[in-house]
């Protein structure tokens, strides 16, 4: 047996509404298949399972406003073999303690923390925790070393909101929207140290090769300069992957994948920014129809659980507000934030002479902690390079 | 009730065993005549004849092996080694004999035999005369191992000692002889159970023997800080008061293990292997250990009182946990 829980789904999510289920007790699922959907203080999710198995019995109907995360939702049996390749050890590890430690990838997918990476707590606080339903990676730990002892799980516990009439009270979407983005820019401002570097591109060759790319393409297909950007961002950070991961616990931790998120702004206010997944790998076309399914989901509410959490960089731009560049906030816990300004036309020596010339403003936002202005320099410079090979993108 | 002092009480316990028992007799190095390298049996010689307070050569494995024989014959020695330090000579007739022989004859044969020595540091005697090797002892079975750290323990655990069937062995801190304090008469204790000797809520300290008096005084350091230590005095290290330990450890949720000997393979480290398998989930943080320093102890006495755990050592490693 192995219990689903109400999953962290960003690093400062403390609970969440559950709005659906989509899988009945005694349906089978797959690996991948959405299972239910949670709204966050930010949009709509549907949770898909990490691994194969069965629905067994629901805990939480739909409907409750402010489930901490971490509460067992509902109980599935999950076959063994089904889940992601770096869990399934443990889990063989494991087998007589039943399909105890198996629930975990599917149940609670934390936020994006790199597997080896835990909040330190004490023995007693993990199992108070376990009975209150309190997820240990949102308390925070007064301990040495900043371990989270008993009397914070306890803290953590009283402070939780009570279904009191204020909060029972339903808050505008608008508003838990700010309340969320306000919690996480205040903590990147607060840890972070920004440092930040700008570079112009020269946009000439990507602008001939693009009209020359469309040309062939119906106009459903229509590549956006936007993708042949995040691909260039993604495969500049294979050359410098210290800017694409997390910072957990005190370190960098690089993540292996890419996972651009891209910020997409919301109709009413506010944005997310989920990820295009193996940006680095995809093609262009395959890569521009990710991107219109995710724009379009975005905005509806209907984004999985896998695209918000795995962001492992975030990508923005405002050209199309007429912005020419754009000093970003990292995302929390991720190590960079790169931003795109509008193209402009600008007088550019080219070979001794000035001429008209398309330029765009890349600029690099990277958190001092865990890479230096040197390693961040290199992958502006990478960037502006592969940008003059779009064929090669 | 009576008061008197720790070396004092060990006299009563022995006067009371020999009056009671005629099986029961003293012997050692120099504890007839001299009355005792720490003077526990002072004037015994007078009042129980040289058949039964004998001073022997000095030969620790001699006499301690002659233990084990009067005891094979039938008596009820009480066998003082002057020190623990000397006790080593001996160790081959304790591990291969003393704690073995029940055993090996299928429970045909046993060794009521009691041996008592002074242990531990603290007393500008140096390298080869400081040492705190209870612990090594309490690695054997076979044998029961005794630290009475209180005035009463002296006389109520040596009593319970001189009834046990097997062998006993009672350590001293030498720093205690001169220990005054209140003894019950002729009151053996229970082996086996630990003391609680100051409650508290916020950190256990583990200790026994010499080390207690240092745990209560670091506590009252700590009280006034607004921590509040329970000291828990293990009295007997073989057989351990696991339970104790236990109940304590899940009530404060941190423990501290003060043990004069080295860290390295210390009784403390059995403490804390004990804690972490049997209160894994009580723990609110690692278990501390404060023990000596891993040097042959220094002669001169700001190095030597560096080196032995000090009430201020414990409180800071108390504090570290919070």
């Amino acid at each position: 047996m192995a219990e689903f829980r109400m999953p962290k789904l960003g690093a400062d999510m403390s609970a969440g509404k559950l709005v659906a289920w989509r899988k009945q007790p005694g349906e089978r699922f797959e690996r991948g298949e959405i299972i239910a959907v949670v709204e966050t203080d930010k949009t709509a999710i549907e949770i898909e399972s990490f691994a194969t198995g069965v629905l067994e019995k629901i805990l939480v109907e739909p409907g409750d406003a402010r489930i901490p995360v971490g509460t067992p939702l509902a109980i599935m049996a999950v076959e063994a073999g089904t889940l992601p390749p770096a869990e399934a050890p443990r889990a063989e590890a494991a087998a007589p303690r039943a399909a105890a430690p198996a629930p975990r990838p599917a149940a609670a997918p934390r936020a994006p923390v790199p597997e080896g990476a835990r909040a330190k707590a004490s023995p007693v606080a993990r199992r108070r925790a376990l009975e209150l339903g309190i997820d240990l990676a949102i308390v925070t730990g007064t301990g040495p070393e900043g371990r989270v002892t008993l009397e914070d799980v306890e803290q953590a516990s009283s402070a939780r909101p009570a279904p009191s009439p204020a909060a029972a009270a339903p808050e505008s979407r608008q508003q838990r929207m700010r309340d969320a983005i306000a919690t996480s820019m205040a903590r990147s401002k607060r840890e972070i140290p920004h440092y930040y570097l700008a570079t112009t591109i020269d946009m000439a060759k990507l602008d001939a090769w693009l009209e020359a790319a469309n040309r062939e393409r119906p106009i459903t297909a229509r590549l956006l300069y936007g993708v042949l950007l995040v691909k260039a961002v993604a495969l500049a950070l294979r050359e410098v992957p210290e800017l694409n991961g997390f910072w957990i616990e005190g370190r960098a931790a690089q993540s292996e994948a890419i996972h651009p998120g891209v910020a997409i702004s919301l109709r009413g206010g506010g944005l997310v920014a989920p990820a295009l997944h193996d940006a680095d790998k995809r093609t262009l076309d395959d890569l521009m129809a990710a991107f219109t399914d995710l724009v379009k989901r975005a905005r509806v509410g209907s984004l999985k659980s896998s695209e918000v959490i795995d962001p492992t960089i975030t990508i923005t731009s405002l050209g199309e507000r007429g912005v020419e560049s754009i000093f970003g906030i990292i995302y929390p816990p991720q190590l960079a934030l790169v931003g795109f300004g509008k193209p402009v036309e600008r007088p550019w020596v080219v070979e001794g002479k000035v001429c008209a010339r398309k330029v765009i403003t890349a600029t690099l936002s990277g958190d001092h902690r865990a890479t230096d202005g040197h390693r961040g320099a290199l992958f502006l410079d990478a960037l502006g390079r592969l940008l003059q090979e779009p064929e090669k993108l | 009730m009576a008061r008197m002092t720790y070396r004092e009480a060990l006299r009563a316990a022995m006067r009371e065993a020999m009056s009671a028992d005629p099986r029961v007799f003293l012997m050692g190095e120099d504890v007839g005549r001299y009355g005792g390298a720490f003077a526990v049996s002072l004037g015994m010689l007078d009042e129980f004849g040289p058949e039964r307070i004998r001073d022997t050569p000095l030969s620790e494995s001699t006499f301690v092996g002659a233990g084990i024989g009067a005891a094979l014959g039938g008596m009820r020695p009480i066998v003082e080694v002057m020190t623990v330090n000397f006790s080593l000579l001996a160790l081959d007739q304790v591990l291969n004999n003393a704690a073995a022989l029940r055993h090996m004859s299928g429970g045909q044969f046993s060794v009521p035999m009691v041996v008592r020595m002074a242990t531990g540091g603290g007393r500008g005697l140096a390298a080869q005369h400081s040492h705190s090797l209870e612990g090594w002892y309490a690695h054997i079975p076979g044998i029961k191992v005794l630290t009475p750290a209180t005035v009463a323990d002296a006389r109520g655990l040596l009593l319970a000692a001189l009834e046990e069937p097997d062998p006993v062995f009672v350590f001293e801190h030498a720093t205690l002889y001169p220990l005054e304090g209140e003894t019950e008469d002729g009151t053996p204790m229970q082996i086996g159970r630990a003391a609680c000797r100051r409650a508290g809520r916020d950190v256990s300290l583990f200790t026994y023997g010499g080390s207690l008096g240092k745990c209560l005084a670091a506590a009252d350091q700590l009280a006034g800080e607004g921590i509040e230590a329970e000291v828990i005095d293990l009295r007997t290290l073989r057989p351990l008061d696991t339970g104790a330990v236990i109940e304590s450890v899940s009530k404060t949720r941190h423990a501290v293990v003060v043990d004069e000997a080295w860290r390295t393979g210390s009784f403390a480290a059995e403490v804390s292997a004990l804690i972490m398998e049997r209160a894994f989930d009580e723990l609110d943080a690692p278990v501390a250990r404060v023990c000596s320093a891993e040097v042959p102890m220094p002669y001169a006495k700001h190095l030597e009182d560096a080196a032995l755990p000090q009430p201020e050592s414990i409180a800071s490693a108390v504090r570290q946990m919070f």
